[in-house]
């Protein structure tokens, strides 16, 4: 549980860590933000980065902001920043929710928001807002800054299209209209354990309603993914308990859910059933 | 917490521990803190492969890398015997015993196969990864159910342990109905938050070696080293620092141990080994899997007229430091708190390639009680009968106390000292309420919840014989000091053992200074294990405290001129009984003055006393699990709603410390009931090697636990009538959890294997009949 040797970088500024990062990442250089993932990889050799460069010295993007209709979120924002609402409104709201039930305090007082991203982990809650709330993924790196879109940036289990000399400078979440309802479901086997199972469903009602469904799931395949077939069901319906069990049923139809020692793939099946019932529900509670 | 009242007696007092100011101020001494100058670091090289043959082992690039001293494989090592049986010699089982680096093949992912000494534990960890290992795969074993050739001329069934009484045929001859059950418990251990280290120097001035980081058994495991290296025993001294949980795992003898002494030894430099997470679950001790075959002849009316029971023991890849301890503990302890006129029990002790089992915490009864329990509930089911009842007609009444029964368990006859079995059933029911909370499960069943309450009885032993000796001495000052060859783990064992001395002596526990498992201080010791150390170590203390009474009393008859007779002591000074007022003299005075004037009967060195306890048998606790779950119907996942630990210890010395002992059992059988498990791919590769893939139950998961601490039942075997609280929280646990969750689900019967994870439970209640009236179908039901 001791790490292989490593290279130990500690750029002040973006433009400082994109150029190390530029220099060492064909030599198996990583970036260090919050370290809840990668650190314990490294101590198990499963990790074993040649050289680090740690940004948690990096000034200024350690805050939230809001721009032009989007929520910014800084690369060293933590994800205690979300124990209580940043702003006013839905999405306010819905990120403590989500925030509670990553790890334990203590890990979301160094992890990151961006960092999860990076890390593309499949029950990583941040990967699923990201991925249901359409978020925009900000790259940087020496030739420049490129924007990607969340369903364009998770590749597979742990795998993105950040290209190696890039760094993961900003999310920007688009902020919910008051007509937006959410509700989230997560069933791990302990408190703060991954998920085997989350569920972030948001829709807008208009005219009693549903409109521009999305059902995102998490933890399910190897990538957060939205779900068309309890999207389609949903669309247009008026909310109901039948509209729900029927988009339920559709999503765990439709999943092909990941294996491992806490679930088979037959009980994330059925836990997604129950998840997208539940958050489902939430949203007219 | 009772505050520490110096007129009444200490023991039975909940006073503050001993311990705990160093270990809150973080001034712990765990074996990681243990360095030494110029010590080398310790890296196994694990095995990769289930089971195979080494082909090569190669440690040229090692040997050339920063830091490296030495590379060790088996020829380096080649005189040294593998690691031998402590308390019990079976012929049998040695062709099953570890070496301590492989020796040509492997039988589990995490067998040590070469050691890397390097003068960093980063460089020894890269040095490692360096040696390159070449394996020639042999077909794994992942299970008991079927046998295999273990090496030539030596099977996998290492030997079957039989026990038994009674005419087993005429019961199930004689058999109004035959219940029969086929259940399993899951691979888990105890997972201490302390791995295991060693660290090792050699003192060549007096040529001693000496082993930091002992527990549970420094003294047993000296005799091993000594043997296994070689030396005379005197030449080896094992030090217990803090000790960051035992369970039974940690404290045994493993090929770690051996490994730093001789490269002490061999090196001429220090040598520190702190196993990692990783390493602990793959290379330390684990226990309980077992899949069990049982039968119960039963009469009409629910009361058992034999049990006959076929096990397999999933030993994993060898035979460890215990032999074939937890299958005789298993068939000695299995019957009960009941009569059962007629037994007959086979364990098949089979070995297969995963990491070795032996004992945790409760060993033998864990699996035992989850057998014995599911069949009482079964019984119940099967003649539909109430669950309490049909324990309480089988239950052993007081009267037959003691009750003797022609079993074994570690090498002692079974004979239960003392007991009210019914007693306790009816003060645990009366504490949880159970009418009213029937009632109450009722109705939230009515509302559509799945809730349901379950129970288990069973016996527990402790105060494993035969002897156990301390060594209390009196400074000038007055601070008292007792030596003993026990051990603390963590559970209170310094003030247990300074408030029985406090109390038979007249002074305050503060004063006492316990010191344990420095084998240099005392000759002779067991340990803590078994759930002996309070009685053992406890009642040697008495002993010698009443003796050093004497003598302080002798003395101060000479010292005050005064008659004996009149004299006591308090608050650490000899006074006379009556006159507050009077001359008195204090402890510490005491001892100046018998240094200064020895006489003939006095052992050197001032006021102090040897004391020795002996017993023939164990004595046996007794205890009664409730439990409340709730089934989540969506996700399957079971909650621990309420939890009641109803447990007979014959006499508390620190009813907090107890009830501290029983709640941190229950976690640990908690874990075993529904999180935690040691899996393996059908290859033998270990899958739960992570604290993320082995879920121990954190404060989320666990109830406020209800405790019933009773004294109805001292025991006859010791003069304080102790008995001992270590295993008592876990064994009923897996029992208890898996009738409540039958109940719960309305299928009695459908819990057959622990733990019960969401997974497994969505099969069961898939499988479960939606009809109550054919509740079962998960049992297999004969009329005779």
């Amino acid at each position: 549980m001791k790490p292989s040797p490593f290279q130990y970088h500690v750029p002040l500024t973006v433009d400082d860590a994109v150029t190390i990062l530029n220099n060492v990442a064909p030599d198996d250089g990583h970036i260090l933000a919050g370290g809840q993932s990668l650190v314990p990889t490294m101590a198990y050799r499963m990790a074993n980065p040649a050289h680090l460069v740690d940004i948690n010295r990096v000034a200024g993007v350690d805050s939230v902001g809001v721009d032009n209709g989007h929520l910014s979120i800084g690369c060293l924002v933590r994800h205690a920043a979300f124990e209580t609402p940043v702003i006013d409104g839905p999405i306010g709201d819905l990120l403590p929710k989500v925030c509670h039930h990553i790890a334990h305090y203590p890990i979301r007082r160094r992890g990151t928001f961006c960092g999860s991203l990076a890390h593309a982990d499949p029950a990583s809650e941040w990967c699923l807002v990201a991925t249901t709330l359409n978020a925009i993924i900000e790259l940087r790196s020496v030739r420049g800054t490129r924007m990607v879109a969340a369903d364009d940036f998770f590749e597979g289990m742990m795998s993105t299209a950040r290209a190696e000399n890039e760094m993961l400078v900003s999310v920007r979440l688009p902020l919910m209209k008051e007509t937006e309802r959410f509700g989230f479901f997560e069933f791990s086997r302990r408190a703060g354990d991954f998920g085997l199972t989350m569920v972030l469903a948001v829709y807008e009602l208009a005219g009693g309603s549903i409109v521009n469904p999305r059902i995102g799931l998490g933890g399910v395949e190897d990538r957060p993914s939205r779900n068309a077939a309890a999207e389609q069901i949903l669309a247009g319906s008026a909310p109901s308990d039948a509209v729900f069990v029927a988009a339920a049923e559709a999503a765990s139809a439709s999943v092909e859910p990941m294996e491992d020692i806490h679930a088979p793939a037959s009980y994330r099946r059925h836990l997604v059933k129950a998840g997208v019932l539940s958050a489902l529900r939430q949203t007219v509670q | 917490m009772a505050k520490f009242d110096p007129d009444v007696s200490v023991i039975g007092q909940s006073v503050a521990r001993l311990e705990d100011p160093p270990l809150v101020r973080g001034q712990g001494r765990f074996a990681a803190d243990v360095s030494f100058p110029g010590q080398l670091h310790m890296r196994i090289v694990r095995s990769s492969m289930p089971h195979g043959r080494i082909v090569s082992i190669d440690t040229t690039a090692t040997l050339q890398m920063p830091g490296v001293v030495a590379v060790w494989t088996v020829a380096d090592i080649a005189d040294i015997p593998p690691i031998g049986f402590r308390d019990t010699r079976v012929e049998q089982l040695e062709p099953y015993r570890q070496p301590v680096l492989a020796d040509g093949v492997v039988r589990y992912v995490g067998e040590p196969v070469a050691a890397v000494f390097a003068d960093d534990a980063y460089r020894a960890e890269d040095a490692a990864d360096a040696v390159i290992v070449e394996f020639e795969e042999w077909p794994s074993i992942m299970t008991a159910d079927v046998t295999a050739e273990f090496s030539p001329g030596h099977s996998t069934e290492a030997m079957v342990v039989k026990q038994g009484y009674g005419d087993i045929e005429a019961a199930f001859g004689a058999a109004y109905a035959v219940v029969e059950l086929d259940l399993s418990v899951g691979r888990h251990s105890g997972v201490p938050l302390e791995t295991r280290g060693a660290i090792a120097r050699h003192d060549a001035v007096n040529d001693i070696i000496e082993l930091h980081g002992a527990a549970k058994v420094p003294h047993r495991n000296r005799e091993q080293l000594a043997r296994m290296l070689d030396r005379p025993l005197s030449s080896i001294h094992l030090f217990e620092g803090h000790v960051g949980g035992g369970f039974g795992v940690r404290g045994e003898l493993y090929p770690e141990d051996v490994l730093v002494c001789l490269a002490s030894l061999r090196l001429g430099q220090p040598v520190k080994w702190i196993e990692d997470r990783r390493e602990h679950l793959i290379a330390t001790n684990h226990s309980r899997q077992q899949r069990h075959r049982i039968k119960a002849a039963v009469d009409r009316g629910g009361q058992i007229l034999g049990l006959d029971d076929v096990f397999f023991h999933d030993q994993g890849a060898y035979v460890r430091t215990h032999g074939a301890r937890v299958l005789e503990m298993v068939s000695g302890m299995l019957p009960g708190p009941y009569r059962i006129p007629a037994y007959r029990i086979a364990g098949h002790y089979r070995l297969t390639n995963k990491t070795p089992c032996a004992t945790y915490r409760s060993p033998g009864r864990y699996e035992g009680t989850f057998v014995r329990e599911r069949m009482m509930d079964a019984v119940a089911s099967r003649l539909g009968l109430d669950r309490v009842e049909v324990r309480r007609r089988n239950l052993i009444s007081q009267s037959e106390m003691p009750y003797e029964r022609d079993l074994q368990a570690l090498g002692d006859d079974v004979i239960y000292d003392s007991g009210d079995y019914a007693g306790l059933l009816d003060r645990a029911l009366d504490r949880i309420g159970w009418p009213a909370l029937l009632r109450q499960v009722e109705q939230r069943r009515h509302n559509g919840e799945l809730v349901g309450l379950g129970l288990s009885m069973f016996v527990e032993k402790s105060g494993l014989g035969p002897k156990d000796g301390v060594f209390i001495s009196v400074d000038p000052q007055g601070d008292i000091e007792v030596v003993t060859g026990g051990a603390s783990l963590g559970q209170g064992f310094e003030t247990v053992i300074a408030q029985i001395c406090a109390g038979t002596l007249g002074c305050d526990y503060r004063r006492i200074r316990v010191i344990h498992g420095q084998t240099n201080r005392i000759a002779n010791g067991i340990g803590a294990h078994a759930t002996r150390a309070t009685v053992m170590t406890g009642s040697a203390t008495q002993v010698a405290a009443w003796k050093l009474r004497d003598r302080a009393l002798d003395a101060a008859a000479e010292l005050l001129q005064a008659d004996r007779a009149d004299l006591t002591i308090a608050d650490g000074e000899v006074r006379h009984k009556n006159q507050r007022l009077s001359p008195c003299v204090a402890l510490g005075d005491i001892s100046a003055w018998i240094s200064a004037h020895p006489s003939g009967t006095d052992a050197p060195g001032g006021l102090n006393a040897e004391g020795w306890f002996h017993t023939e048998h164990m004595n046996y606790p007794y205890g009664v699990h409730i439990a409340l779950v709730k089934v989540d119907p969506s996700t399957f996942a079971v909650k621990v709603e309420r939890y009641l630990i109803a447990y007979d210890v014959g006499r508390a010395v620190n009813p907090m410390m107890v009830e501290g002992q029983l709640v941190g059992g229950l976690a640990q059988g908690l874990g075993g009931a529904l999180f935690e498990e040691f899996l393996y791919d059908d290859r033998g590769e270990p899958l739960s090697v992570t604290f993320a893939d082995y879920l121990i139950p954190t404060l989320h998961e666990i109830p406020a636990v209800e405790v019933l601490l009773t004294e109805d039942a001292p025991s006859p075997k010791n003069p304080l009538g102790i008995k001992g609280a270590g295993e008592g929280g876990v064994n009923g646990a897996g029992a208890a959890i898996a009738s409540a969750i039958d109940d719960a689900i309305q299928c009695s019967g459908a819990v057959t294997a622990l733990p019960v994870t969401p997974a497994r439970l969505m099969v069961l209640m898939a499988a479960a009949p939606k009809n109550p009236a054919a509740k079962d179908r998960s049992l297999s039901v004969a009329d005779h």
